[in-house]
């Protein structure tokens, strides 16, 4: 039964690692950002006074990770979908004998996540193997214990489905804007800042936490990061997944909402 | 000179009027950008909230690197749509040729290509957040500050436009526009905003010497901010640092000739 989405996922998978040259280049960039954040990051705690809520070890996983995984937040859009419903060609997918919201979703987690797998691994072995034989093991990715590690791949498994289902509802968005490139441009800010890619959110002031502890953006980065390098100890991470997911189901749902309305009235651009 | 100007002016022009037809996009576009700097900024100010100083730098002086580099990179990001999509919109489609065959330089042309008014949402930000670092630090303007506040966004506007001018050249052998130079132009912007005396060594040498960041910002500001140089440079090195910029800017144009003596029509 899931056989027709697997085969989306795989398809969008081969076409999307064929860009070698441009995954080169995310490297690159992402190398330079981790830096340039890890020092920025390591001046303020060289004159820090007193314990902060994360120490200096678990901020360098937090950046790290946070480079290599880039690609997985939802903060842009698949430029094929922008074409298909400015184009029209989207009456085809109404056409498909599958659940519509499935079938997008299975495209976009394939958007989300395939060019994701190839950078990352560059970025990790570069910041766990490389940097330590550079003698700069200090500001290297350091290696977690088992039960974190085992607890970060489920929490970065239900990252990435709250990621798929925050694209989806951008995607679902362009069926009333058609161009997409509001959604484009608000995005990025807001999930940057609110999943903790730019300022790690444990760093944020105190009476800000409430606030940012029950938003979604947390799931994305906030959560799988600090399980990996222990400042969720493993005995919560259970619980932490289970807001991530929780939050996908609500987010799917609200989709699936948004989308039987938008079919309701669509009206297919062209000829 | 007074024609190529003009010509400019006439270029310039032609687009505002252009953007100011979809009155409402322009608006929102500019807004957006406003905010996301916005957001950007709490960023900063997160930090500072945190852990009080940047090794000694208060968040008034960071804010004030902040302000100058961002008005710095928004007006040079304006006028450089051209060489922005100079890959994409003129060597892949070989609209290339069109420019070549007419009797004025291709940089001029290309410079011509948009006056991108939206990024004054990011220059509107820029502004504000000077004028608040301005006021929190109480700076004493006397005409050498002022002058060299100027000569600074001068020479910052100068290199991030010989870096839109690399990039574009770059085409010339790649045809297709090289995302690599968002590194050195995003994260440029990145990296300037905080002082460039808390990187590495190793950092802090290229950012000076080979592609000269810090000479946009990082030295002049501190003589304008009126504080002693942690790295120990002194204040004619500071005040004349921004020409690295120029100098920058005239490198690339040669680049840039060179790039266009190879350059072959893709011929569609």
């Amino acid at each position: 039964m899931l056989a027709p989405y697997a085969a989306v996922v795989s398809a969008r998978y081969r076409n999307l690692l064929q860009y070698r040259a441009a995954a080169f280049a995310g490297f690159v960039t992402q190398l330079f950002w981790g830096s340039i954040r890890l020092m920025i990051l390591a001046a303020f705690y060289a004159a820090a006074d007193g314990p902060q809520p994360m120490n200096l070890v678990e901020v360098v996983a937090y950046v790290w990770l946070g480079q290599a995984l880039l690609g997985m937040l939802p903060w842009n859009t698949d430029a094929d979908f922008k074409e298909q419903i400015a184009s029209g060609a989207v009456a085809y997918d109404l056409l498909r004998p599958l659940d519509l919201y499935g079938y997008w979703y299975a495209r976009t987690l394939a958007f989300r996540t395939a060019a994701t797998t190839l950078r990352a691994i560059p970025m990790v072995v570069f910041a766990m193997l490389v940097l330590p034989a550079l003698g700069l093991a200090e500001w290297a990715l350091p290696v977690p214990s088992f039960p974190a590690l085992a607890g970060f791949l489920v929490a970065i498994t239900a990252a990435a489905l709250l990621s798929t289902s925050i694209t989806v509802l951008a995607h679902i968005s362009m069926l009333w804007t058609l161009s997409g490139e509001g959604v484009d441009r608000i995005l990025p800010s807001f999930v940057t800042i609110l999943s903790g890619m730019i300022v790690p959110l444990p760093l944020f002031p105190d009476w800000m936490q409430p606030f940012l502890s029950w938003q979604p953006f947390r799931g994305l980065c906030d959560v799988p990061y600090r399980i990996y390098s222990g400042n969720i100890p493993i005995a919560e991470a259970a619980g932490e997944i289970a807001f991530t997911l929780a939050w996908t189901v609500v987010i799917v749902w609200a989709g699936r909402l948004v989308l039987s309305c938008g079919v309701r009235r669509l009206v297919v651009q062209g000829g | 000179m007074a024609n190529a100007i003009a010509l400019l002016g006439h270029y310039f022009g032609v687009s505002i009027r252009s953007q100011l037809q979809y009155r409402a996009s322009f608006l929102l576009n500019s807004a957006g950008q406003f905010a996301n700097s916005c957001i950007e900024f709490l960023g900063i100010w997160a930090l500072f909230d945190r852990f009080g100083h940047l090794a000694g730098w208060t968040f008034a002086e960071v804010a004030f690197f902040y302000g100058v580099v961002n008005c710095t990179f928004a007006l040079a990001d304006a006028l450089t749509t051209g060489f922005d999509r100079f890959g994409s919109h003129y060597v892949r489609t070989g609209d290339f040729d069109r420019l070549l065959l007419r009797p004025r330089p291709t940089a001029l042309q290309l410079a011509g290509h948009e006056f991108a008014l939206r990024r004054v949402g990011r220059l509107l930000q820029g502004l504000i957040v000077l004028a608040w670092a301005t006021w929190a630090l109480d700076i004493p303007w006397d005409a050498a500050r002022a002058g060299l506040l100027l000569l600074t966004v001068a020479g910052g506007v100068a290199f991030f436009f010989g870096l839109m001018v690399l990039q574009a050249s770059l085409c010339f052998w790649t045809t297709e526009s090289l995302e690599i130079m968002n590194v050195l132009t995003y994260g440029g912007v990145e990296t300037a905003q905080y002082p460039l005396s808390i990187y590495h060594v190793a950092f802090r040498r290229v950012f000076t010497f080979v592609v000269p960041l810090g000479c946009i910002g990082y030295f002049p500001v501190v003589a304008v901010l009126g504080v002693d140089d942690p790295l120990g440079t002194g204040r004619v090195f500071q005040a004349l640092a921004p020409l690295a910029g120029v100098a920058f800017l005239g490198l690339s144009f040669g680049v840039w000739s060179i790039g266009v003596r190879r350059y072959a029509s893709t011929g569609s």
